[in-house]
């Protein structure tokens, strides 16, 4: 099937497989490979993306459901060189170890901001409460979403 | 103004927030193009013989290469079991299963695809037939009873035994005033990093090897690979990617590494494998997976006088690191007590589970939760503040070297001001007093404050061999600097905190330090990271390094100045020598490089392991209705010597408190009577997500080893170690009123209701 959808800004047409996950043609058919996948039942987020703006995990959608769509990844996020508020805190708050889950947790924390830009700690850990992290604890991962709250409101 | 203490921000994240890390599945590289894709067929059943598989249907199948099962691989031999001497060598689990399989997912066959969705669709068509076999799960079962014998030519499913149980002193316990005893659950749990495994291999035309593997140290995977494939190590290259976390369970190579590896040889052509996390769940190494029996012996007024640990440890089926563990636990189970007498013993058994290897903390974790409950059901029955137990029967503050009867030299420690740091920290008695209240009120949610003090071993556990580590520094004339280590991060911030420790020396910026690892071509030797050591010996070794480079350059640029070495000195803000009291004759360290290459590679060898210790106190709410847990505060009180980076140190110990307090109330592998895995997914296993901890509240405490120049101990894995038997003491606190005494881990609500229901008439409150 062909899709023709914007992924980064970009405009894209790709001919996949109706089966192709999303995560999947983001990362062989564009070559985008910070959204990782970490698991098989779309338990723990290492692959969420924006699509129109809300955070989706992109290994429970299909490449040809986001036709039309506007896809927007970690490489998407930081722009003209300048890291995008939430990933400059989580580097300031330590937010990251392993790096596995943070593309995607970066992601889903752009994404509960654009929602609630206002979070309480409560707040942040039930938004982000889809996605795993076996490294941080998800102190600072909390940290990082609610100073990256305060500097994007400044 | 030294850079050495302070928060710097980690050199590597940029990249990693931006593009992502390039973890093994990411990598793209020339030699790898083309490369065909590996799945694995695994076994649906725990314990069967192999009657025959039929590989025609897959074969057939779009995009299938090629399938091979265990008798393609019948000139390889099998994984054998680490420490020889202690394990018993029979026990060995073939690249492929051949005649037997043993656990549900041990590999069969491989089907090889053009395309990784093929692979996944040409593997259901492999047909094995199995002839079932009694599945031996329960571990005491395995050793004392056995449905099966799993290796019959072993005669036994013992595959090591620790200490001589029939030695054991019948009268340890004798003079005590009260003596307790519990048989209690260390259970298994998944290590669960979030990058599953993964390889990707290619041979080059001279016949070498070239294979990325997520791993903690090039170097042992390359020993580990050459000898599944037999292979001259000369021959192979191990590169090691980013690593999306390891915990232990990615020490060395599994079969699943060899075989991929194997069928990129058979076939001529480059071959990728990266793991889905089902098959992570059945066929990485688990960790814990030990049955402890403590016995507790004393006075009323709340000295403890003679403690004994016996423990039986399910290795799974295959004897693999996991067989070993009961050595380190007992190694360390009277942890920070003066205990007059004590002993402890240890069988390892196999059974038809996953083999079980390190997961943080491997055999330290289990120690400290054997005993910290000890201490607590030694408490309750003398009636007693847990607290004060164990300010009672702590070492008093040494400095010089104490050996314990197990063996273990403890370089320093002063376990009573990390005790009292933390309860003050914590606030230990209005929380106590916050607790009657509730009592007295018979509050439905109750308070409970658990306490786990530790003395851990870092830096000399046998995971990372010998205490020493490689460092190789060298300035460039550009005046920027490059280390290679053989220590292996994989989340732990080596970029940032290496080149702080060579920036301190040598005056060059953290970022003009370039930090590599994890090339075995680059960096032959090395002992990885594992067992808290990086810091303490490979950290160091870049700090002695540096200081070396220092001294030929010192030769060198008197030479150039016409002066006497002795009369330079080093400007670190200008990265130069110069003439004292002359700044005008002055020559930097890049000149110097221009000059001649200018890089010193150096070995530290440290006198022995490190042990860090400290006090977790944790509290909870327990719902007496519904027996749910809330894990309200945790505090901690970690002593690893001096702290390099404040920013990074407390990141290791947050990480590890999440996971010490998810096996407490949250996480265990389960499996049915037959030995089908029950928790294979992220959907059945319940992985610790952020609703279910709160923000951890850390307290300094920093006393310097003198094993080492830094003064550094290790910092990975005190979380786990401490906050595991803070969060289970704090939870089984909350209902010590109502009579309960114990209650294994994971804490679950059916558990925590189960608990009350038991508690025996007369003693409900």
């Amino acid at each position: 099937m062909r899709i023709e959808l914007t992924v980064n800004g970009a405009r894209r047409s790709d001919e996949v497989e109706p089966r192709l996950l999303l995560v999947h043609y983001l990362r062989e058919r564009c070559g985008l490979r910070a959204a990782n996948v970490g698991c098989d039942t779309t338990s723990c987020g290492a692959c969420t993306v924006l699509v129109n703006g809300r955070s989706v995990k992109s290994c429970t959608m299909l490449a040809v459901q986001a036709a039309g769509q506007e896809i927007t990844t970690a490489e998407g996020l930081a722009a003209g060189g300048e890291m995008h508020p939430v990933q400059e805190a989580f580097r300031q708050q330590h937010g990251l170890q392993c790096g596995f889950c943070t593309p995607g947790m970066v992601m889903a924390a752009t994404g509960l901001l654009a929602e609630n830009p206002h979070p309480t700690e409560t707040e942040v850990r039930e938004g982000l409460e889809g996605n795993f992290c076996r490294c941080t604890g998800y102190h600072n991962i909390v940290r990082a979403v609610l100073a990256a709250a305060e500097t994007m409101s400044a | 103004m030294s850079i050495l203490g302070t928060r710097v921000v980690r050199t590597e994240d940029p990249g990693f927030l931006t593009t992502g890390a390039v973890y093994t599945d990411d990598v793209v590289d020339e030699r790898l193009a083309g490369a065909c894709h590996v799945f694995f067929v695994r076994s649906p059943i725990a314990h069967a013989r192999i009657t025959a598989v039929d590989t025609s249907a897959a074969r057939e199948a779009p995009g299938v290469i090629a399938v091979f099962t265990g008798a393609d691989l019948a000139d390889l031999a099998p994984l054998r079991p680490p420490m020889p001497d202690l394990v018993d060598g029979r026990m060995a689990q073939p690249l492929l299963a051949r005649d037997v399989v043993r656990y549900v997912g041990e590999p069969v066959a491989v089907v090889v695809t053009e395309d990784p969705y093929q692979g996944e669709d040409a593997a259901e068509l492999v047909s094995a037939d199995y002839d079932p076999l009694p599945a031996v799960v329960d571990m005491t079962a395995a050793a004392d009873d056995p449905p099966a014998l799993l290796f019959p030519e072993a005669g036994t499913n013992v595959t090591a035994t620790f200490g001589d149980a029939a030695a054991l002193q019948p009268g340890l316990f004798d003079g005590c005033e009260v003596v307790v005893s519990r048989t209690i659950v260390n259970q298994r749990v998944a290590p669960a990093p979030m990058e599953t495994r993964a390889a990707a291999a290619a041979w080059g035309d001279d016949g070498r090897l070239t294979a990325w593997i997520p791993n903690q140290g090039a170097q042992g995977t390359k020993g580990a690979l050459a000898a599944m494939l037999a292979l001259d190590p000369s021959s192979l290259r191990i590169i090691t990617p980013d690593v999306g976390g390891a915990f232990g369970a990615k020490f060395g190579a599994d079969p699943e590494h060899a075989v991929v590896c194997w069928v990129a040889r058979q076939l001529g052509r480059p071959a990728r494998w990266s793991e889905t996390r089902t098959e992570n769940m059945v066929a990485m190494t688990h960790g814990r997976a030990q049955l402890q029996t403590i016995t507790i012996g004393g006075w009323r007024d709340g000295t403890v006088t003679a403690y004994r640990l016996e423990i039986l440890q399910d290795s799974g089926a295959y004897p693999r690191f996991g067989a070993f563990l009961p050595a380190l636990t007992i190694l360390m189970a009277p942890g920070p007590y003066a205990i007059g007498r004590a002993e402890a013993v240890a069988r390892s058994v196999v059974t038809n589970t996953t083999p079980v290897g390190a997961y943080r903390g491997a055999g330290r974790p289990e120690a400290t939760a054997a005993v910290e409950r000890a201490i607590d059901l030694f408490a309750a029955e003398i009636g007693r503040d847990p607290a004060e137990v164990r300010r009672k029967n702590l070492l008093p503050r040494f400095t010089e070297p104490h050996r314990t009867a197990f063996g273990a030299v403890y370089d320093s420690g002063d376990y009573v001001t990390a005790l009292d740091a933390a309860l003050d920290a914590a606030g230990y008695a209005s929380l106590r007093e916050e607790q009657a209240r509730r009592r007295d009120a018979g509050d439905v949610t109750q308070l409970g404050i658990g306490l786990a003090s530790y003395v851990e071993i870092t830096g000399g556990g046998a995971e990372s061999g010998a205490p020493r580590e490689n460092a190789t520094v060298e300035v460039h004339p550009d005046g920027s600097a490059t280390i290679l280590t053989g220590t292996s991060p994989h989340g732990q911030g080596h970029a940032t905190v290496w080149a702080m420790l060579a920036s301190e020396e040598l005056g060059i910026p953290v970022d003009r330090i370039t930090v590599k690892w994890g090339d075995t071509d680059l960096i032959p030797e090395g002992g990885g990271t594992g067992g808290s050591r990086s810091l303490q010996q490979g950290g160091v070794a870049v700090q002695q390094a540096s200081r070396e480079l220092l001294d030929v350059a010192r030769e060198r640029a008197a030479a150039m100045l016409e002066a006497n070495p002795a009369d330079l000195v080093f400007e670190p803000e200008r990265s130069a020598f110069e003439v004292a009291g002359d700044p005008d004759a002055a020559v930097p360290l890049a000149t110097l490089a221009a000059e001649e290459r200018l890089v010193v590679r150096t070995v530290f060898i440290a006198p022995g392991a490190t042990f860090p210790f400290g006090t977790h106190v944790a509290v909870v709410d327990v719902d007496t209705e519904t027996g749910k847990v809330v894990l309200r505060r945790v505090i901690t009180v970690d002593d690893a010597g001096t702290v390099i980076n404040p920013l990074l140190a407390e990141g290791q110990r947050h990480g590890g408190i999440a996971q010490g307090a998810a096996q407490a109330f949250l996480e265990e592998v389960i499996y049915d009577a037959d030995g089908n895995p029950l928790t294979a997914t992220f959907a059945d296993y319940p992985f610790l997500s952020a609703t279910e901890v709160p923000s951890f509240e850390l307290a300094d405490m920093a006393t310097p080893t003198s094993y080492n120049p830094l003064g550094v101990k290790g910092i990975g894995e005190a979380g786990t170690i401490g906050a595991t038997p803070a969060v289970q003491n704090a939870i089984i606190d909350a209902l010590a009123h109502l009579g309960v005494r114990h209650i294994d881990m994971p804490a679950s609500p059916q558990r925590v209701w189960q608990a009350l229901q038991d508690v025996p008439a007369g003693k409900d409150a």
